[in-house]
């Protein structure tokens, strides 16, 4: 199994009661509760908090794209990579990742994640999104195509990194007469490129397809979810007639170690809180622009009308449904191979600083999960797992 | 009595229609939240006018071809409707959305056109007064700010959709996102050209929208100088619903059926 230190990079001194008056803290509350020297203080700490995931035997340190939001600083992530470049030398670099549609010129994505690859001498791996639906109100996107957008700069985003120029793209929402990018990407024929997703059956096949076999991702989702999704790809790949392996298949979570299942509940309980309830909510219409989704899943959600944030969670509904991973190092490794041996699982995407989480209890619980936790789920493989 | 529905089939996009009445033909576009009603307003003007409800491509029950990507293509596609019916002598009203798409027929070809009425149409920005984001509007909240009569609000919201009516409204909800999203419900390139709109021409507003705030008004008049506009009392965005007679007044006064 491998281990990805991830990092949202949250402002914590918000004023939790002043951001209820707004809908939500993405896209509508005011930056001028943004303190710059605060905000200083939080890049510093955090690149901090993830470099020292080399030294802790991480094999991959990673960031994200998030826009007009508390929930997360890195509007630019590559800016972040190239900052933790410089500043370790064996450990991969994860930026999970761009969010294609919301650029009108997706050559600017492949010309610098090919900087990245090349200033890290091949160890970047990339991640495609397509952004949260709060991002197209904010970027101006339109959300009804926000697939076709995605799949057209993916599909520029690779020639570009692998066919030499200069060619001419022509696509429905991007033209180009001149394509013919500068650096060349380090890797061949191009960086690894994953797929972090709330799960959409169109997404999970697209990313098996033999064409791409690309390592997928389940984000923030119950433990259900997270295995149905895990099993949905390798049911695609089997119907592709491949087996997947354990690379392919990924899980983000926010995960708390401490001594105790009772200190680690009492520990982490108001900054996962802050997270769900406060850092994440934002309402339906923002949650799921019409486009967003397609019509048949955006039925089926407005159902049942759940999805991240929608309602209030408290850290035993969290822990419960397996949303979060909580508690001793015991509890923490048994939890994480119980899913490992359920679905196959082969990347632990961890975040370790969740919400309003202190720096000294961040760095505690990574501390302890890669002391505790790492060694054991990494020891074993996997060879029960694909036999269910 | 009831108006004959059908479908249209208009070069390869089947839409449904409503239609009743004789005499002129007045065609109806509406709004973003779609047609599929036979409203007060039309049974009024049927008893003087031809009046042709179609749902427009990507609403209700009509197709939504993928091809149709803009405000634009739906006029095109309209200037193809009153082709292919051999429509001609027009009274063309539009509202909101529907008023923008009025426009933009307009603009391009009034040759079957007799007036022209536009009903708190989109379309056009004035810069420094944004209209509402209705995106971020939710669905209790989207009611009421179209209303200025808050009784009819309160009506609409205790009848429970059914889920054909659920389908429907969130199928309308996403062609008004693939129509009117980026830039938000306008289309830069209109303003330009209104002054090829010749025909006579009338702008209707309720001075309380809170959608298409009623200063829009006096920017259709300063771009269609001989258009007249009647800006209503105690109205929100749909005149054409918490003001029917009014309206119904209004068009029967522009196309010279003033009874």
């Amino acid at each position: 199994m491998k281990f990805v230190l991830f990092h949202l990079m949250p402002y914590r001194d918000l004023n939790f009661d002043e951001a209820k008056k707004y809908r939500s803290v993405w896209t509508l509350m005011p930056n001028s509760a943004y303190n710059p020297d605060k905000g200083a203080d939080e890049y510093e700490e955090y690149i901090d908090q993830l470099v020292s995931g080399e030294r802790l035997g991480y094999d991959v340190i990673a960031v994200n794209e998030h826009h007009q939001t508390p929930y997360g600083l890195m509007p630019a992530p590559n800016l972040i990579a190239s900052a933790l470049i410089q500043r370790t030398k064996k450990v991969k670099i994860g930026v999970f990742g761009r969010a294609l549609p919301l650029v009108n010129n997706p050559l600017n994505i492949a010309e610098e994640f090919a900087m990245l690859d090349n200033l890290s001498r091949g160890r970047l791996i990339t991640g495609f999104v397509r952004g949260i639906g709060a991002e197209y109100h904010t970027a101006g996107v339109n959300p009804a195509f926000s697939h076709g957008r995605f799949y057209e700069a993916h599909d520029l985003i690779v020639q570009a990194w692998t066919r030499s120029g200069p060619f001419a793209y022509e696509g429905e929402h991007f033209n180009f007469r001149y394509v013919n990018t500068w650096p060349r990407p380090y890797q061949q024929p191009h960086p690894p490129i994953w797929v972090p997703s709330q799960g959409s059956s169109e997404t999970i096949r697209w990313s098996a397809d033999p064409a791409r076999k690309y390592p997928f991702v389940v984000t923030f989702s119950t433990s259900d979810a997270v295995s149905n999704y895990l099993k949905m790809y390798r049911t695609e790949a089997s119907r592709f007639g491949y087996e997947a392996s354990s690379d392919q298949l990924g899980w983000a979570a926010p995960i708390y170690v401490a001594e105790t299942d009772e200190r680690a509940r009492e520990e982490a309980r108001i900054p996962l809180q802050r997270l769900f309830n406060n850092y994440l909510p934002m309402p339906w219409e923002m949650l799921l622009p019409p486009g967003y989704s397609s019509m048949a899943s955006t039925i089926e959600l407005a159902k049942v009308r759940t999805g991240i944030g929608v309602q209030e969670q408290t850290l035993e509904d969290l822990i419960e449904k397996g949303t979060v991973v909580v508690g001793s190092p015991k509890t923490v490794r048994d939890r994480i191979a119980s899913m490992r041996d359920k679905t196959g699982l082969g990347n632990m995407i961890c975040l370790h600083q969740f919400g309003t989480l202190s720096n000294e209890l961040t760095r505690r619980s990574m501390e302890m999960f890669s002391a505790e936790v790492m060694p054991s789920l990494r020891a074993k493989t996997l060879a029960s797992a694909a036999a269910e | 009595m009831a108006p004959v529905a059908k479908r249209l089939d208009i070069n390869g996009v089947q839409i449904s229609t409503l239609r009743q009445g004789q005499g002129q033909p007045l065609l109806f576009l509406h709004g973003a939240n779609g047609a599929s009603a036979w409203l007060p307003l039309f049974e009024e003007l049927s008893n003087a006018y031809d009046v042709i409800v179609p749902e427009h491509p990507g609403f209700g029950l009509s197709d939504d071809p993928d091809w149709i990507k803009s405000i634009p293509d739906i006029a095109m596609f309209y200037l193809d409707f009153l082709e292919q019916l051999k429509l001609s002598n027009v009274a063309l009203v539009g509202t909101s959305l529907g008023g923008w798409i009025a426009a933009e027929v307009a603009v391009r070809s009034s040759t079957t056109l007799a007036s022209l009425t536009l009903v708190c149409p989109a379309g056009v920005r004035v810069r420094g007064t944004p209209i509402a984001d209705t995106f971020m509007w939710g669905p209790e909240e989207s009611v009421r700010n179209l209303f200025f009569n808050q009784a009819i609000a309160d009506r609409m919201l205790s009848v429970k959709p059914t889920e054909e009516q659920l389908t429907a409204l969130l199928k309308n909800r996403f062609s008004t996102t693939k129509l009117a999203w980026e830039p938000r419900g306008f289309n830069p390139d209109l303003e330009k050209w209104l002054h090829r709109i010749k025909i006579p021409t009338q702008v209707i507003w309720g001075s309380e929208d809170k959608l298409i705030p009623a200063a829009y008004a006096e920017k259709w008049k300063e771009n269609i100088p001989h258009a007249t506009v009647s800006v209503l009392q105690e109205c929100g965005h749909l005149p054409h619903i918490e003001k029917s007679d009014v309206v119904a007044s209004k068009i029967h006064q522009l196309t010279g059926h003033a009874q």
